[in-house]
């Protein structure tokens, strides 16, 4: 039978893909803001999961604003993207290195 | 019985694509994994009953955000061979954060006592109950405040991304309504006294 285990193991999954994917992709800005779309949908469903066993409907409600705040910031994640490949003819995350940081 | 079946599969399916986005060769493809992902992960919000979140998930997320996405991986000219060497270098460390992690969460989830009854499937929700009807009376009420605010992060997300993606391109010829509107007549004429000639 599944339980709120099963949920919140396949949640812990898809985490550390995410997690995984940013050691992996960590050249390309893309894809690291894919990775942490990824790490945000498995936060929300430890959130669906929770709501659902506890009776509780303010989880949903918490997912609902985790959706509103990732669509802005990748919104404005990718604009920066857009006009860091207008300056630099490139997205390499080596690149970047202006502030020496 | 028919529920862990789904529950199996449907996690399979997201697992697999969330391999194939950190792992494919090319954006576009790791993007439409990310929808396949997203859209997964809706079936299994349906499957727990979160019904409105589901399908706010699939026209968000698939809707907008991924387009977005697709949109700005085909727009820009990535140099794909440049991004992807050395790709392999930090891949056994990764596996091995990724590998500690999903061991930890295992030893938390599954062998605690999480205080609810976490190993059968969730109490069932009365008759007649509808997931968007009682959220949305929550959202409203309750919520209502942090709901505008979230209108207001979408704002101020609109006029950021406008802002730092527009540009004025060099010899860019425009209207400007406000100097037209200004002109004024002792400005651009004129009147020169000119002389007669005399006849000779």
């Amino acid at each position: 039978m599944i339980g709120l285990s099963h949920f919140l193991l396949l949640a812990g999954i898809l985490f550390s893909i995410a997690v995984a994917g940013v050691f992996l992709n960590r050249k390309n800005v893309i894809l690291l803001l894919m990775c942490i779309e990824l790490m945000l949908l498995a936060v929300n469903f430890n959130f669906v999961a929770f709501s659902r066993w506890l009776g509780d409907l303010d989880g949903q409600v918490f997912v609902f604003f985790i959706l509103t705040v990732a669509a802005a910031e990748s919104a404005i994640g990718l604009a920066i993207l857009v006009v860091l490949f207008r300056e630099r003819k490139s997205i390499n995350v080596e690149n970047l290195d202006t502030m020496r940081g | 019985m028919l529920t862990t079946i789904l529950f199996y599969l449907y996690a399979a399916v997201l697992v697999g694509s969330a391999l194939g986005v950190i792992l494919a060769r090319n954006p576009v493809r790791a993007a439409l994994f990310l929808v396949l992902a997203f859209f997964t992960s809706a079936v299994l919000w349906l499957l727990l009953e979160a019904e409105f979140l589901g399908i706010v998930l699939v026209l968000v997320y698939v809707g907008a955000v991924m387009v977005l996405f697709l949109f700005v991986i085909m727009m820009l000219d990535i140099n794909v061979a440049e991004l992807r060497a050395g790709l392999t270098r930090y891949a056994p460390l990764g596996a091995l954060v990724a590998g500690l992690m999903i061991a930890e969460i295992f030893y938390v989830v599954w062998t605690r006592h999480l205080g609810v009854d976490a190993a059968d499937w969730a109490p069932p929700l009365p008759a007649g109950y509808s997931n968007t009807k009682s959220l949305g009376a929550v959202l409203y009420t309750d919520y209502a405040l942090p709901f505008q605010l979230a209108a207001v992060v979408l704002l101020v997300a609109i006029v950021a991304a406008i802002s730092l993606t527009m540009r004025r391109r060099a010899g860019y010829k425009q209207q400007d309504i406000g100097r037209q509107v200004a002109a004024r007549k002792e400005d651009r004429v004129r009147i020169v006294k000119v002389e007669p000639e005399k006849r000779t």
